[in-house]
């Protein structure tokens, strides 16, 4: 019922993001702030990619009738992915300040820049843990 | 709130640390990959519930510390922390055998 080849793609869209992320603080650190640019404008893409395959996900199941309310695995599926999927969107808003208001303060006090990206990266990699383990234990089990 | 990684103590760390952490995030990716595929493929065998489970969550268990580890720089952290996190992985897993416990009645004697 659940479709295993999109939620595959989903993690390894999430995976890419993360390493992203990381890469986006380790140009940061290098001080190398267009690069910094470019692996964050990355992030945020790969959770928008994220964002729309769940996006047709859900809209399937719509279509097939298959809602919360119809089982308890659906209900449960649906609580955690959309939780989940929540998590995502407020993640993607903080790197979105980020990479473009928040980072004039690249300018101004870079140590602090990077210590604030590092900590949105914190966030973001949680995200991607708990994904890593709804994954198998959602589509998979 | 500092770790060993933070930017303040960084600072004079030169481009040649930071490569070596770069060539590890690839490296972690990689595995991640592989990983996923190994999860994925497994669960195709549609192996017996009890194994199938824990097969699962221990791969997922070993993306998970790739990613806490290396992206989050856990490993670089003082031990104490190591320590509180072992701590909660403890009462968790005690939290989840707890219900399990309860339902298979005799569990523990044959």
């Amino acid at each position: 019922m659940l479709n295993v080849p999109l939620a595959t793609l989903n993690t390894i869209v999430l995976i890419s993001s993360s390493v992203t992320m990381v890469m986006a603080w380790a140009s940061l650190m290098r001080r190398r702030f267009e690069t910094y640019r470019v692996y964050m404008g990355l992030t945020i893409l790969c959770g928008l990619a994220f964002l729309v395959i769940k996006y047709f996900e859900y809209s399937a199941h719509f279509h097939e009738g298959a809602l919360p309310s119809t089982n308890n695995f659906l209900a449960i599926y649906f609580t955690l992915t959309g939780l989940h999927g929540l998590h995502v969107i407020g993640g993607m808003v903080v790197n979105a300040y980020f990479w473009g208001p928040g980072a004039k303060l690249w300018k101004t006090n870079p140590v602090w820049f990077t210590n604030r990206v590092e900590h949105a990266g914190l966030f973001w990699h949680f995200v991607d843990l708990v994904w890593i383990f709804l994954f198998p234990t959602l589509y998979l089990l | 709130m500092t770790s060993d990684h933070s930017a303040a103590s960084m600072a004079s760390d030169h481009a040649v640390d930071i490569d070596k952490h770069v060539r590890i995030y690839i490296t972690v990716f990689v595995a991640l990959m592989v990983l996923t595929i190994v999860t994925v493929t497994v669960s195709r065998f549609h192996l017996p519930v009890p194994i199938a489970v824990t097969v699962a969550l221990m791969v997922a268990t070993i993306k998970g510390s790739l990613v806490a580890c290396y992206f989050m720089h856990l490993i670089s952290e003082k031990k104490l922390i190591f320590a509180v996190l072992a701590l909660t992985a403890a009462f968790f897993v005690a939290l989840m055998v707890l219900p399990v416990v309860t339902v298979h009645d005799g569990f523990w004697v044959h």
